[in-house]
């Protein structure tokens, strides 16, 4: 009767449709207070994975791919670790790997503070979002080809 | 020390799921509920006596803390978990589809 | 200082090719090899370095350790790194033609430099959980190259591995968590320290015990030895030469000597245990070995023996044992990658591994045969080949410490594995050609070079051990030999 991909009901689509930008709004927050608070770039980028997979969820695939589709996510996560390999060499500007090359570090509890780990850990949370979301969507694509042939 | 032992005790269940079960994906949450156990061992181990949250905040002084660089070698862990049972459940699926079975006593062509 | 490179290279390497490697053509190619031959470089660049300063500790991030994390050169260090990247230079060259026949070649090549920056990673840290870490990092890379085919056998052995080698890294992990608990500290020469003025108890054997059974099983010691007869004969021939030639090595027999021999008090009875289950792998690798029909099923119980050589040896303890322990190390590592390349050759050429139905390859594949020979007769023992020299220092240090029947196990075993590879050399190559097979040619020219760069390398190896290798191989012996006093070079060279 109804066409198992085009989603679930009517109350989750609507439901979703009012949460699914405050869980994405939500993961951003907890990357960029990754160094005052507990989170940081793993935690945080899977709830902005999630938020995607929320999405694909409640919708059916072909709505959540034409917002991310699969080979933007592979890109981006290529992208978010080649930004965490640069940070990293930047550091030789200090002279050791890794170092933390800031001159002024800021006062401490402030947004804009310590150093390189907030650029670190947007690196991270694009990585492990994008990374996840790309894992999902291919086991999903392989299903749905293979129930085809 | 009785929640070290229920620690172990977690480990072995997740051991016997792993070396006893047929189906594949009661496999995979075998070798998940190990993984959790591990994690939760290595969290334990860095617990002080009326210890609290590892945070510092602007507003208060905190005196004894539990011990960090467990939790932060733990976050490490479990990414690492997502990643083997990601690839794991990948493997599995590509298994059922060239085999037609999830069980494990009938995938077996390669023997000797 | 060059350190951290031989992690950067292979890392920016494998990001890049994921990036950009499916839109350039031969993109991928060509950058893998460029990073494998510069990492190459570098790693014999570190051997003066070490002549010079015995010791080197680089402290990333600028962190004193044991607050930060320090990378350390020492002699073992340096003679694993030019192991490691010297085969997986001529790895690389031999797996530009050779994986024209898979589609996602440049997915391989991501795999691969990630499994190379784990594998490097671990010789290089000196810090327990980055040890771990990067295990980790090598052995999930490993269990996507084993199912790289995604042919139904491929898929199974990989499943296998994958759990077995998940369960070891949980050991892994549980030994670091009961040994961090009992010393606060996770940097290795930290660790020693303090285990130094605790008194050694049940603690610490049971940490032993951790250990041995997870590096136990990443370096297939034969308890644990089950996957690796499935597993290294489904992946492809250049992650088969990789596996068998150099990671089985690294994750296994390189942490366990760290670990072991720098960080934990070795006892009497760990040494013992070792002779026992090294004597058993090399008894039970040579005689499932005889029975097989699979060429590659055959060199990867081979190798299963050969390991068994390598731990009987460690478990002896007398520095000639050391010698001739880490001498064989390397000699394996050239040979047993040699033989895998070669039977990727063969599978190229014929596309098939079974020795029934092979026969009569040394008229139209030359090359292939000759360094087949070689390798061959350099592992069975033959003199004057580099095999000869690695065993009889082995069993000369068997004899000399008192073991006496295990040193005639050892010579039996030498004579078995002669047996199964006079079999390998007589069906594959000699006698009549199959009439199907009539028209072969030869393999892709860089496939070749590799092979025959190996092949010299094996021959240098037996005829220069006294001049060249002794230094090289002295130094990485000091380090096993100095056990716990490893701590004190580490804090003397961090200023």
């Amino acid at each position: 009767m109804k066409n198992p991909e085009k989603g679930m009901t009517l109350i989750v689509k609507t439901i979703t449709r009012l949460t699914v930008g405050l869980i994405l709004l939500y993961g951003i927050y907890i990357v960029l207070h990754g160094h005052l608070s507990p989170g940081g770039g793993f935690a945080g980028g899977v709830i902005i994975a999630l938020s995607f997979i929320h999405l694909m969820l409640a919708f059916g695939k072909e709505v959540a791919l034409k917002k991310l589709s699969q080979a933007k996510a592979s890109i981006l996560e290529s992208l978010g670790a080649i930004m965490f390999l640069t940070i990293a060499l930047l550091g030789f500007l200090g002279g050791y790997f890794f170092f933390n090359f800031f001159l002024h570090k800021g006062k401490p509890f402030a947004l804009f503070s310590a150093g390189i780990i907030p650029l670190c850990n947007i690196a991270i949370s694009l990585k492990v979002g994008a990374g996840l979301f790309a894992i999902f969507a291919v086991l999903i694509l392989f299903k749905g080809a293979g129930e085809k042939e | 020390m009785s929640e070290y032992i229920l620690c172990f005790v977690l480990f072995c269940i997740g051991l016997y799921c792993v070396l006893r079960k047929r189906n594949i994906i009661k496999i995979i949450i075998g070798l998940g509920i190990i993984e959790y156990a591990v994690n939760l061992f290595f969290v334990l181990i860095g617990y002080r006596t009326h210890g609290r949250a590892p945070i510092l905040a602007k507003d208060r002084v905190v005196s004894n803390m539990v011990d960090p660089i467990p939790q932060a070698l733990v976050l490490t862990s479990i990414v690492i978990g997502l990643a083997v049972t990601a690839l794991i459940v990948a493997i599995a699926i590509r298994i059922y589809e060239k085999y037609g079975t999830f069980d494990i006593t009938k995938i077996r062509r390669l023997k000797g | 200082m060059i350190l951290p490179f031989f992690v950067i290279i292979p890392l920016g390497t494998a990001f890049l090719i994921s990036l950009l490697g499916k839109k350039i053509k031969n993109f991928s190619d060509l950058l893998a090899n460029l990073g494998t031959l510069s990492l190459l470089i570098l790693s014999l660049y570190s051997i003066p370095l070490v002549a010079t300063h015995k010791i080197l500790v680089y402290k990333v991030g600028g962190w004193i350790p044991p607050i930060g994390i320090c990378m350390v050169l020492d002699g073992l260090t340096s003679f694993m790194l030019v192991t490691v990247n010297l085969v997986s230079f001529l790895v690389t060259l031999y797996s530009v033609n050779y994986m024209e026949r898979y589609t996602d070649k440049y997915r391989f090549y991501t795999l691969f430099m990630l499994m190379l920056a784990g594998m490097n990673g671990i010789i290089i840290t000196g810090d327990l959980f980055n040890l771990f870490v990067f295990l980790e990092i090598a052995s999930i890379a490993s269990y996507a190259l084993v199912a790289f085919g995604t042919e139904a056998e491929e898929l199974e052995a990989s499943f296998k591995y994958a759990v077995m080698g998940s369960v070891a890294s949980s050991f892994v992990l549980l030994g670091i968590a009961l040994l961090y608990g009992y010393t606060s500290t996770l940097n290795m020469a930290d660790i020693a320290l303090s285990l130094s003025s605790k008194p050694a108890g049940m603690m610490v054997s049971f940490v032993a015990v951790l250990f041995l059974a997870g590096f136990g099983l990443k370096t297939a010691l034969v308890p644990f030895h089950a996957w690796l007869p499935d597993a290294h004969p489904s992946a492809p021939a250049p992650i088969s030469a990789m596996l068998s030639g150099v990671f089985i090595k690294t994750l296994g027999v390189y942490a366990l000597c760290r670990v072991f021999f720098n960080i934990l008090t070795v006892s009497s009875q760990l040494l013992f245990v070792l002779i026992v289950l090294g004597m058993i792998s090399m008894v039970v690798g040579a005689f499932l070995a005889i029975a097989q029909d699979d060429i590659k099923r055959m060199f990867a119980y081979s190798s299963i023996s050969q390991i068994g050589y390598i731990i009987f040896a460690l478990g002896i303890g007398t520095p000639l044992a050391f010698f001739g322990a880490l001498f064989h190390l390397f000699n394996h590592a050239v040979f047993k990658s040699l033989l895998f390349l070669n039977s990727g050759a063969i599978e190229y050429s014929t596309n098939t591994r079974n020795l029934k139905r092979l026969g009569g390859l040394n008229r139209s594949l030359p090359v292939t045969g000759y360094t087949s020979l070689l390798g061959s007769m350099a592992i069975s023992g033959i003199p004057p080949l580099g095999g000869f020299w690695s065993k009889l220092i082995i069993i000369i240090a068997a004899i000399q410490a008192g073991y006496f029947v295990s040193a005639t196990v050892a010579i039996l075993v030498s004579i078995l594995t002669l047996a199964y590879y006079l079999k390998f050399l007589k069906f594959t190559f000699s006698g009549k050609i199959n009439e199907a097979k009539q028209n072969i040619r030869e393999v892709p020219g860089l496939m070749k070079l590799s092979m025959i760069f190996l092949g010299i390398i094996c021959v240098i190896s037996g005829l220069l051990i006294v001049p060249l290798f002794k230094p090289f191989l002295q130094s990485a012996v000091n380090v096993l030999l100095q056990g716990q006093g490893y701590k004190d070079l580490v804090f003397g060279a961090i200023k």
